[in-house]
């Protein structure tokens, strides 16, 4: 993976840029020492690492205003950041850039309950917003891992998913409004709190964008009220192939659980090692289900999922008997990275989504591949959505194990795309999947895509080397490839 | 308006789509791009040159009710694609209106038409809208280029999220020629409570509580007395209607908590499965505004203010969405409605009377145009039809 050539001449005039920006956000805001600059070198990619030119976190909405229109003004790329803890790439510095760090907007606007909505700013965290409206009742939905640390405004620019969004759906599907400020300067503000979009979706095209469009400064996402009840079941089964003809067999029953996750043996083991959840260790792979609604909803659905779990030779199957029990069920899941951290010194998390009627053939050809590349493999997989996360264990220090760890993925990534699905479902591509957009956009697909890109930032300073495999120059993009005279006019049969 | 001696093309493949639009661009010519027609009557137009339209694009690509997803051309009719899901005992989620009677459209709505209008029925406010079960896409571009994006699985971040651009772009950046929805399992049964008489205030309020309640209310209207008088209701009242729908022993207690939370707004009475279809089906298609001549509008307002935008603007309205989509039949200038809209928050779109869409303004309008301008620089596809007027 290789970033676009820095430009040295930007390099060299850090002096003039770090004072620029001090104009704007004075005191700590602007960090420029290189000591200082190492904690925002990478973001949760570890394996890449770059020094800004400096890092810069403004307060309000028009400090970063001033900002961006003072980099556009001069040449200067800014690369925006949460809480850097992306697993593609997205906030990974640039040599000749700025980070736009967002971490001091951290304030709760508003909670407007009547209207189900919360109005936060960007560095909020994820359970943040959960945390302060959680006393009346209510949540919000997305549930990616990191929710601990990760912020609403890289949620929204990753769209990011986790183990609830089969039934609640992605950060874009819980959203209702933004504040955006673009490259130039200018401040929009797109939705709000109604529904729909009073024009282009605009809200829908920035969300997922990966910080390419805009810098979000103000985000309006929808709360629900929490469900009366939950319950897990934890299903043990004694092949992968029984586990996932499970799980086609629950959605064709009609249900859809609030979450339905797979892990097979060595994931299994791991995490049994690690937290001790009471799974079961001598399974080919173990579903994990949640149910919630009301009481008398989770009973009767329990006793179906039961009941086809059994029909499909199921041969370890708990039904949680208390909120503890059920949470206990979810900490062998939620450690589960860690846990193969503990197993092997390195692993890398992969995130393609296949169509989940592959899913046997998809984890057989990845053992294969592991055995081909003389690496281990654990899978976690969202069973419910078809999102697969092959963790591949691999060892850093070991001169060779990072390159082949990354070829390795990549073909997971290739196989993903060949069997009809797409290279990531949730974790974005970053710079980690970007050279392999090719396995699914053709170039006049990645094209309509750039010009998305040059409408919202013409000289392309907004988080470049990012998620497009080749830059092209927007004058080159607009180019129409249509000319009079090349077509049938002027006989023009149709006109 | 739409020229009816406009010659009308069919094309049956992508590659004639592409053709059709590249030619037109190269000659400096212009398109309406139409499924059925059925909602052509919605916004203003610039003169075009021809009509194109999707309906012979009609093939079902690939339905994998296991995997959740349906691919199919744009032309193919939503009626069929109802019937097809239905079979397999799913749904399209967003319960996608017709309008045909409220628009006195001829014709049968089409998914493409349907997608490029975005349009979703009373389970919005649970299920989302169809923007959000659109999962991928293959289209033309303004420029005459065959491109697509997303995919065909329900979970999928690769690449900007243009399903959400071309969902509600009434057909002004690209001609879909395949489309990826998601489909889910329909819900075993149904039941709605009704509210008798509240003033649209105390309704508001009703259908907040019912809304912040753990009721999974899957619709939430509140009709006034003219509109509550058709069949099944028969009411000489105001009512006020919340859905609930699953499987039946969850149904059931949720019924019975939600009556339990509304004691204090009178008397309650339930619609059982079959009449609660068939008053959501009216609700879904605005029928009680159907056939009359006044200019319509659709308000989207946050729901709890939704009462407030038409007690601003002299005429008749209804709710659904909780509150958040107002109806309303009012003879006041559109610069007043849209004022009144935006000074509450939402915005408004006007179905029938005239432009569809207000003016585009500032550095959003800016944008917007420059996004227009990126799929179709030189305005070949349904020109003018989103930039607004009055």
């Amino acid at each position: 993976m290789r970033m676009p050539a820095p430009d040295d001449a930007t390099i060299a005039r850090k002096g003039e840029i770090v004072r620029a920006l001090r104009r704007i956000v004075s005191g700590e805001g602007v960090v420029s020492e290189p000591p200082a600059l190492v904690p925002f070198e990478s973001d949760g990619l570890s394996a890449y690492r770059q020094q800004p030119i400096a890092v810069v976190l403004p307060e309000t909405t028009a400090q970063v205003s001033e900002v961006l229109r003072w980099c556009q003004a001069n040449g200067v790329k800014v690369v925006p950041r949460g809480a850097g803890t992306s697993l593609s790439g997205g906030a990974l510095p640039l040599a000749d850039g700025v980070v736009l760090g967002l971490s001091k907007f951290n304030r709760v606007l508003e909670v407007d309950y009547a209207n189900r909505c919360a109005v936060v700013q960007p560095g909020v965290t994820n359970l943040g917003i959960t945390a302060a409206v959680e006393a009346q009742g209510f949540y919000y939905a997305p549930d990616p891992s990191s929710q601990i640390a990760c912020t609403i405004g890289g949620n929204v620019a990753e769209n990011s998913g986790g183990v609830h969004c089969l039934k609640y759906g992605l950060t874009t599907n819980n959203l209702l409004g933004c504040e955006l400020v673009l490259m130039s300067g200018e401040v929009v503000r797109l939705g709000g709190k109604a529904m729909d979009a009073d024009g282009y979706d605009l809200l829908g095209l920035v969300t997922g964008s990966e910080g390419l469009l805009g810098v979000v400064t103000e985000v309006t996402v929808r709360i629900l009220p929490k469900p009366q009840a939950a319950k897990a079941l934890l299903l043990g089964f004694p092949s992968v192939e029984a586990a996932g003809a499970c799980v086609g067999d629950i959605i064709a029953a009609g249900v859809i659980p609030a979450g339905l996750e797979m892990m097979d043996n060595p994931a299994i083991r791991a995490a049994e090692a690690f937290v001790g959840a009471g799974y079961p260790v001598d399974a080919a792979a173990l579903l994990i289900c949640e149910l919630d609604g009301p009481e008398a909803e989770c009973a009767e659905l329990t006793g179906h999922v039961r009941a086809l779990a059994a029909d499909r030779g199921a041969d370890f199957v708990k039904v949680s008997q208390s909120e503890a029990e059920r949470l206990s069920f979810w900490a062998g899941r939620k450690a589960a990275f860690p846990a193969v951290g503990r197993i092997a010194p390195d692993y890398y998390c992969m995130d393609g989504t296949i169509p989940r009627g592959r899913l046997p053939q998809v984890l057989t050809r990845i053992h294969e591949l592991a055995a081909e590349y003389g690496l281990g493999v654990a899978n976690v997989f969202h069973a419910g959505d078809g999102n697969l996360h092959p963790l591949i264990l691999y060892d850093a220090d070991k001169p060779g194990e990072l390159e082949r760890a990354e070829a390795f993925g990549a073909d997971i990534l290739k196989l993903c795309v060949a069997v009809g699905g797409v290279l990531t479902g949730e974790h974005g591509v970053g710079v980690e999947k970007r050279d392999l957009m090719g396995e699914m956009f053709d170039p006049t697909d990645l094209a309509c895509q750039q010009r998305v890109k040059c409408a919202f930032d013409p000289g392309l300073l907004l988080n470049p080397g990012k998620v497009f495999p080749t830059l092209h120059r927007c004058a080159e993009l607009g180019r129409m490839h249509v000319h009079r005279g090349k077509v049938a006019f002027p006989e023009l049969p149709r006109f | 308006m739409l020229d009816e001696a406009l010659k009308t093309l069919k094309p049956t493949s992508p590659e004639e789509v592409q053709e059709i639009v590249a030619e037109a661009g190269a000659a400096a010519r212009s398109v309406a791009v139409i499924g059925a027609g059925t909602k052509r009557s919605i916004g203003g137009m610039d003169r075009v040159d021809a009509l194109l339209s999707t309906a012979r694009l009609d093939r079902i690509v690939d339905y994998a009710p296991d995997e959740l997803t349906l691919t199919a051309q744009p032309g193919v009719r939503l009626a069929d694609l109802e019937r097809l899901v239905a079979g397999k005992g799913q749904m399209l989620a967003f319960e996608p209106p017709a309008w045909t009677r409220l628009l006195g459209a001829r014709g049968e709505p089409t998914l493409g038409g349907v997608l490029g209008a975005n349009l979703s029925g009373p389970r919005r406010i649970r299920a989302g809208a169809a923007r959000d079960h659109f999962l991928g896409f293959e289209a033309v571009s303004g420029r005459g280029e065959a491109f697509k994006a997303g995919g065909r699985v329900v979970k999928n971040v690769t690449g900007y999220d243009l399903m959400k651009l071309v969902a509600g772009s009434w057909g002004t950046l690209a001609v879909l020629t395949q489309a990826t929805i998601k489909v889910l399992p329909a819900p075993r049964t149904e039941t709605t409570l009704l509210l008798f008489g509240l003033p649209d205030v105390r309704a508001s309020e009703a259908m907040t509580a019912a809304l912040n309640g753990p009721y999974e209310v899957s619709g939430a209207a509140h009709l006034p007395s003219f509109a509550a008088r058709a069949r099944p209701l028969k009411a000489e009242m105001p009512v006020t209607a919340l859905r609930l729908e699953g499987f039946e022993a969850s149904v059931a207690a949720r019924a019975e908590a939600l009556y339990a939370a509304l004691k204090g707004f009178g008397r309650i009475d339930e619609l059982g499965a079959e009449h609660s279809r068939d008053f959501w089906a009216q609700v879904r298609e605005v029928e009680a505004f159907a056939g009359d001549p006044r200019p319509l509008w659709r308000l989207s307002l946050p729901p709890a203010s939704g009462w407030k935008g038409p007690h601003a603007l002299p005429g008749d309205a209804l709710y659904d969405w909780g509150g958040g989509q107002a109806w309303l039949l009012s003879e006041e200038p559109a610069a007043k409605v849209r004022g009144v809209v935006r000074g509450l928050g939402g915005h408004a779109l006007r179905l029938r009377g005239g432009e569809a869409f207000g003016p585009r303004e500032g550095a959003l309008g800016e944008l917007q145009a420059r996004v227009k301008a990126a799929f179709d620089p030189l305005g070949v596809l349904n020109p003018g039809r989103m930039e607004g007027g009055a």
